[in-house]
């Protein structure tokens, strides 16, 4: 167990240095740099102010310095300086955290809250015509980009209720009740797209275990078939579920990159596309490495919640 | 794998059916008869094709053409879905964004599913220690989320039609290898790549000539399900300006900022554009989970 997660930790620590180095190159193939973006908002360019930004930045140096310098600056915990904002990186990322991580929970309650129970019940009737639709239901939500669907919410909130959300951020200890509407509108629009392949993961991992014999034995002693679905069954079918909440953590990133964007929240998805455009290095080089090790954590903790789950998996090194 | 009489080998190398026409239409009639979902999710495909590729006989008014006169006009019998901030006609822009999302949603999955496919094809055919390095280096491209490197990848190229497709395709490239490597790895095993090999046929030419026909099913079965997600991560790229560039009409581009500010006074604004995406990937998701379940029976029901 203890070899296989050390093993596992020196995968991730490979993976997490080639990723570094793909996206070192990638923004520095990027066409323009922080400066050009700093002087095409003034409107002209003076050659020797660029210089010396430049050198103040360490933009001069040669390439592998410049990466060697963002190395060691990792080794550290120092995650740099913002361009942008002529801050320390950490001190403007820091706040943002809470909001995106609080943001990805609720999204995650809500789109389990959603996926399991009709995946359960689309399993159990199998073929009907609820089967049917719930699977058109989640498929729709697959299909439909969690940013317009976040807009149509808003909208019909206006149209129906004549109400409007608050478009600027609103902290818990504010008003409780604001901030959570706030946070629920984008969970659930992210959490229904979400809640589409858990729905279907559940579904096929209940249709399997719906045909083992304990289960048609669970049914011949007469138990209530409420405490054979919910009880029996679905215990046994909620390990790939497991895998699937743990992939979908990914993914919802992916759709909190928009959705903040939409709702207007300081969270660090849509803090990343603003440092995108403004090529600020520091800030999304150490953001995408953040993302990826939430990413490549939670894909660890789902394998070793594997062997929580279900005491027959073993792990081999 | 299972024990089979020597009978049933050969008469698999026996075409079952008569090839032409007829049987195409039986199979035709079978999936929609079997597969009604799938069915509908194809007639809407095939209606966006159309749709992309009939846009300019289709389109009312010209797609970027401005009316300072018209603008915000709701739907109408000269603007048949309103039109925008500007003035330009919705429903043109529409017509028009099926071929934009269409070429970036189809160049990007083809592009990533074969540049995958072949890396995924050459690293399960060899094996041991390449087969090793090509899986390390696809995890690398795997740790992020599809968007997110999307979304570096387009900052970075700059924006054009090109270079979307590109960014979209490089995400695509590490699920792609997975799915062929696998089949691969099966195929690899089978006996008539033992004959091949005691043949003394080049290693490339068995890889391409015998064992790659036999992973078009889950390559087909891989390309549609990547489509509507393709489709979507360039809505949501030209939503936050990093996708396709003006001034061709996107769908994404559409729901952008600027119409954000106007959605109160104009929902159409909002609600088209929308529509429009989430019916072409709608199509693109029922038509691949029957192509899926018809075409790859080990994923039945997943």
């Amino acid at each position: 167990m203890k070899s296989y997660i050390a093993q596992r930790l020196g995968i991730a620590v490979i993976t997490l240095f080639g990723m570094s180095v793909v996206i070192f190159v990638l923004l520095r193939l990027a066409p323009g740099d922080i400066v050009d973006v700093l002087f095409s908002a003034a409107g002209y360019v003076n050659p020797e102010e660029k210089q010396a930004i430049l050198e103040e930045l360490g933009l001069d140096r040669p390439y592998w310095r410049q990466y060697l310098d963002w190395m060691g600056q990792i080794m550290v915990g120092d995650l740099g300086k913002s361009y942008r904002y002529d801050l320390p990186a950490w001190q403007i990322i820091k706040p943002l955290v809470p909001v995106t991580v609080e943001l990805a929970i609720l999204a995650t309650i809500v789109s389990v809250l959603i996926g399991v129970p009709t995946g359960v019940l689309s399993a159990v009737r199998q073929d009907s015509a609820l089967d049917y639709a719930l699977r058109v239901f989640s498929l729709a939500g697959l299909s439909m980009p969690s940013f317009w669907l976040g807009m149509v919410i808003i909208l019909s909130l206006v149209s129906w209720l004549a109400w409007l959300p608050p478009l600027t951020y609103v902290g818990p200890r504010e008003n409780l009740w604001l901030h959570t509407v706030q946070f629920m509108l984008p969970a659930l629009a992210v959490g229904y797209r979400s809640s589409a392949l858990i729905m279907r993961i559940t579904r096929s991992a209940m249709l399997e275990v719906l045909r083992e014999d304990y289960i048609r034995t669970a049914w011949a002693k007469g138990q209530d078939s409420r405490a054979v679905v919910w009880r029996h069954a679905l215990k046994n079918a909620v390990l790939p579920v497991v895998t699937v909440i743990g992939i979908e953590f990914a993914f919802l990133i992916g759709g909190l990159v928009v959705t903040e964007t939409v709702f207007n929240l300081p969270g660090v998805a849509r803090f990343l596309v603003e440092a995108i455009l403004w090529r600020d290095y520091p800030v999304v080089q150490n953001l995408v490495m953040f993302i990826a090790i939430v990413v490549i954590l939670s894909n660890l903790v789902v394998d070793l919640l594997y062997g929580v789950l279900d005491p027959r998996v073993r792990y081999a090194s | 794998m299972a024990v089979r009489p020597l009978g049933a080998e050969i008469e698999l190398a026996v075409p079952s059916q008569p090839a032409g026409g007829a049987s195409t239409l039986a199979t035709l009639v079978r999936f929609v008869r079997k597969k009604p979902l799938g069915a509908a999710g194809g007639v809407l495909m095939l209606i966006m094709l159309v749709t992309g590729l009939l846009a300019d006989v289709l389109q009312t008014h010209d797609p970027i053409a401005t009316d300072a006169s018209a603008t915000l006009v709701r739907s109408s019998d000269a603007h048949w879905l309103g039109t925008d901030h500007l003035g330009r006609d919705i429903y043109s822009r529409i017509v028009h964004g099926a071929r934009v999302s269409l070429m970036v949603g189809i160049g990007s999955t083809l592009l990533g599913s074969v540049l995958g496919g072949v890396i995924g094809l050459l690293s399960g055919y060899a094996g041991g220690k390449t087969d090793l390095v090509a899986q390390r280096l696809l995890d690398i491209l795997q740790g992020l989320p599809l968007l997110v490197l999307a979304l570096v990848m387009s900052a970075s190229l700059g924006p054009s039609i090109p270079n979307v497709i590109v960014a979209i395709s490089i995400p695509i490239v590490p699920r792609a290898a997975r799915v062929i490597r696998a089949s691969v790895l099966s195929i690899r095993e089978m006996q008539y790549i033992e004959a091949a090999r005691a043949l003394g046929l080049r290693h490339l030419r068995i890889a391409f000539r015998h064992v790659l026909p036999n992973t078009v099913g889950p390559f087909i079965v891989l390309c549609t399900a990547q489509l509507g997600a393709a489709i979507l991560v360039e809505a949501a790229l030209s939503f936050l300006g990093l996708g396709v560039p003006e001034p061709y009409p996107s769908w994404g581009r559409m729901l952008s900022v600027s119409a954000a500010e106007y959605a109160q006074k104009a929902p159409h604004l909002v609600l088209y554009p929308g529509i429009a995406i989430s019916l072409a990937v709608f199509g693109a998701n029922l038509f691949g989970d029957a192509l899926r379940d018809t075409l790859d029976p080990r994923l039945r029901g997943a």
